[in-house]
């Protein structure tokens, strides 16, 4: 690197949501940005780099945070991180528009004494209310410097570098105040702080005992974890209950109470108001959007919009791809000669080309629905869709926002599983991402595509389909309610959600999100998908059938032989004994493991099981016929419904893997949900067949 | 000390702006309350209230939307 002479420093990016912390970002950084996780947690991390003056700075986005509690997983990241990885400064992104509340994250980042360059943001914004600001007194309170910056318009990026470089050069003082707190709480202060020091000395170099001590007060979770001594939790608690008998109340909201009091202090001192607030055009726009008739109706038109754009407007390039690798697969297969090297050869045109168009598939789709998620984030919609949605996810344990991924997963679980990421409650999400594989996705519309046709007479087929989906839902619905009781139990599903005012988004942020979430996608799930792709052709294609076995037979009896002798064949047939209560043999068992890549692939499987030729129109015809002589149509249903509900397909379990950092919970996810598929199954088919036998 | 009556936030009418006296319920969310700037001697000015579903106030310059549950733990008067 030619810059080595440059300095280094780190600088985290910390604000509320919707702060624009984002947007000043990414006007700092440009797009040189990369992924990462933070140090021992799987959230991830974008950061970017920038050369100012002397200085090659990296930037990290925190996660939005509006305080540093441990009640929070966001919050405890950002804190951690700046505990932890001691970045030189700390940029703290502010909402000028709305700065008292802004300020208390300030607050906290004040009280764990890192050194801060404050960005007031959205200072147009400011203005137009008539918010004034006296900079220099409000600085000189909060002993920081203050740069005024509008970065949807990339205004005060250079203020801002400077005043950061600034501060870099600058040697660290010590501030001259600190916020204090009301006389009984900086006695217990006074009390705890020498026994931090002389009981935790490690914890107190590295946090600081001031901090601890306020902390410990305030009976932070992560804190008290880290105390061993028993002698100081006891002095602490019994502090804590004294406290709470003075003061009616919890101390840590007689501390929040402070700084909060703190900032309406600075705030006084130097903000003037010219203009009386009011929120016109946001509170006109939400009259309308979160209108208690018009409101679900416009929400649901947007999220047809968004299902329509991610999957009709998709299916163009979809098939492009799909074309495209098919077209290369072909081409290859005439170019290379068959008998040279054939396993290579298979491997090449069966395995790696299918595998990497398998991956490539879903990025349409994903870019398209990033797109509109972005856009219904930054313009500040989603808040309302929530909102909206709320009390209808709420009973069955879910957030409203999970609505959207719901929607997203009858198009494929692939994306929608990514779109879980707008929840930010962990376990909502987790609960979200396991039933998701129940939203009946397009590529099990070709089973039913295939099935109930052969099986159903023509006015029961459309019941039959919607049977179908109804299931998945209701099943989902149970399901949802089940984990939040169960595995995922937790009061966390109290609506607190604010309401940003609506804004235009802009092409840099909205092309920067998208971006992003494509690259994490071939990244992250792309490589398991591929290497799921390659090992299920490998279990479909081998031990291969020797040459003597299949002479003199067809192209499609070889196809036949192949599969059944293979491990997937043989699997099948092995379990034949465990679904044949389901009213399943070892073909539709063979097809079914077969399908586990890709649920489409259900039907090609049982093509190539009953030897059906898949290059001709009349192909799903001649099957529907094997079909219906081989299978009444109870069994039909049955296969529909094992189908819906179990093994998601290996991209959703690449997914889940990737998008919940667990092989544990995408096991989970693929187990259970096969468990349940069985025993569901076994029992429409058994009573099924008892009532036929009637 | 009230000369008005302290009752939950749910029973405020639309457009009535109220001080929060006290928050009851679990410390997760209190503290997640107070974070966002809802903590006693704030006022807060209710902006919908329908019979159901969430709730709109306005606070310190900001919009929040608060479940059912929540606006019947905050004390007003």
């Amino acid at each position: 690197m030619t810059d080595s002479k440059l300095k280094k420093i780190t600088v985290a990016l910390a604000g509320n949501p919707n702060s624009g912390k984002t947007s000043v970002f990414n006007m700092l950084t440009g797009a040189s940005h990369h992924v990462a996780n933070y140090p021992g947690t799987t959230v991830e991390t974008v950061q970017g780099t920038c050369t100012h003056g002397d200085f090659r700075i990296v930037f990290v986005d925190l996660p939005g945070a509006y305080g540093l509690t441990a009640f929070s997983a966001e919050e405890l990241v950002a804190r951690n991180f700046i505990i932890d990885e001691k970045p030189d400064i700390v940029v703290n992104v502010i909402d000028t528009s709305n700065i008292e509340r802004n300020l208390y994250l300030t607050t906290q980042l004040i009280e764990l004494g890192v050194p801060l360059v404050l960005a007031f943001n959205m200072s147009d914004v400011a203005e137009q209310r008539g918010i004034v600001f006296d900079t220099a007194r409000l600085s000189e309170l909060l002993e920081a410097p203050i740069v005024p910056t509008v970065a949807s318009k990339t205004k005060g990026r250079i203020a801002l570098l400077d005043a950061i470089v600034a501060v870099a050069n600058a040697s660290r003082k010590p501030r001259t105040h600190r916020i204090t707190y009301s006389d009984e709480i900086e006695n217990t202060l006074n009390q705890i702080e020498p026994l931090v020091r002389s009981e935790q000395p490690a914890l107190a170099v590295k946090y600081g005992s001031h901090w601890v001590a306020l902390k410990l007060i305030e009976q932070d979770s992560d804190i008290i974890a880290k105390i061993k001594d028993s002698r100081l939790i006891d002095v602490v608690s019994d502090a804590v209950a004294k406290l709470k008998t003075i003061f009616r109340d919890d101390p840590e909201v007689i501390i929040a109470e402070r700084r909060y009091g703190f900032i309406s202090g600075a705030c006084q001192e130097s903000v003037k108001t010219t203009v009386e607030l009011t929120h016109t055009t946001s509170d006109l726009a939400d009259a309308v959007l979160t209108h208690r008739v018009f409101g679900l109706p416009i929400f649901l038109l947007m999220m047809y919009l968004v299902f329509y754009l991610t999957f009709s407007i998709a299916a163009y390039p979809m098939a492009w791809l799909e074309q495209f690798f098919g077209w290369l697969s072909s081409s290859l297969a005439f170019i290379w000669p068959a008998h040279a090297g054939s396993w290579m050869r298979s491997l090449t045109i069966d395995g790696v080309i299918p595998g990497v168009g398998g991956v490539l598939v879903f990025l349409p789709n994903i870019l398209i629905l990033f797109l509109a998620i972005a856009i219904l984030e930054d313009s500040g919609y989603m808040a309302r869709a929530a909102f909206i949605m709320d009390k209808l996810m709420h009973k069955i344990g879910l957030h409203g926002k999970s609505f959207i991924p719901m929607l997203i997963g009858f198009g494929c679980s692939v994306p929608a599983i990514m779109a879980t990421r707008i929840l930010e409650n962990k376990r909502n999400r987790l609960t979200t991402i396991m039933i998701l594989p129940l939203m009946s996705c397009g590529a099990r519309l070709t089973i039913y595509g295939l099935l109930i046709p052969a099986f159903f007479p023509k006015n029961w087929r459309g019941p039959v389909l919607w049977l179908i989906y109804l299931t998945g839902i209701v099943l989902a619905v149970i399901a949802a309610k089940v984990l939040r009781l169960t595995v995922f139990r937790g009061d966390t599903t109290d609506f607190v959600m604010e309401l940003p005012p609506y804004r235009v988004p802009t092409f840099k942020s909205l092309s920067t999100h998208t971006w992003m979430r494509c690259l994490m996608y071939l990244k992250k799930a792309g490589t398991i998908i591929l290497a799921f792709s390659i090992i299920l052709w490998a279990a479909m294609n081998y031990p291969r059938v020797s040459d003597q076995s299949v002479a003199g037979l067809s192209s499609d009896q070889i196809r036949q032989a192949q599969l059944a002798n293979s491990v997937v064949g043989r699997v099948g047939q092995a379990i034949e004994p465990a679904i044949k209560p389901l009213g399943f043999d070892w073909k539709i068992g063979t097809a079914l493991i077969g399908a586990t890549a890709a649920k489409e692939l259900f039907v090609s499987q049982l093509g190539i099981i009953y030897a059906v030729s898949s290059h001709d129109d009349s192909s799903a015809t001649t099957l529907r016929q094997h079909l219906q002589a081989d299978y009444s149509p109870l069994v039909g249903f049955c296969i529909m419904l094992f189908c819906l509900i179990s093994s998601p397909c290996l991209a959703t379990v690449a997914i889940t893997r990737s998008e919940t950092s667990s092989w544990f919970w995408a096991a989970f996810q693929f187990v259970s949900l096969t468990v349940l598929a069985y025993i569901i199954t076994f029992a429409v088919y058994q009573i099924g067949s008892l009532i036929m036998a009637l | 000390m009230e000369t008005t009556i302290t009752r939950p936030l749910s029973q405020v009418a639309e457009g009535q702006t109220v001080n929060i006296i006290r928050i009851d319920g679990g410390r997760g969310l209190r503290v997640r309350l107070t974070t966002m700037g809802l903590l006693p001697n704030t006022q807060v000015t209710v902006i919908h209230n329908g019979r159901s579903g969430p709730f709109v106030i306005s606070v310190k310059n900001s919009k929040m939307a608060l479940g059912r549950g929540v606006v019947d733990k905050i004390m007003v008067s």
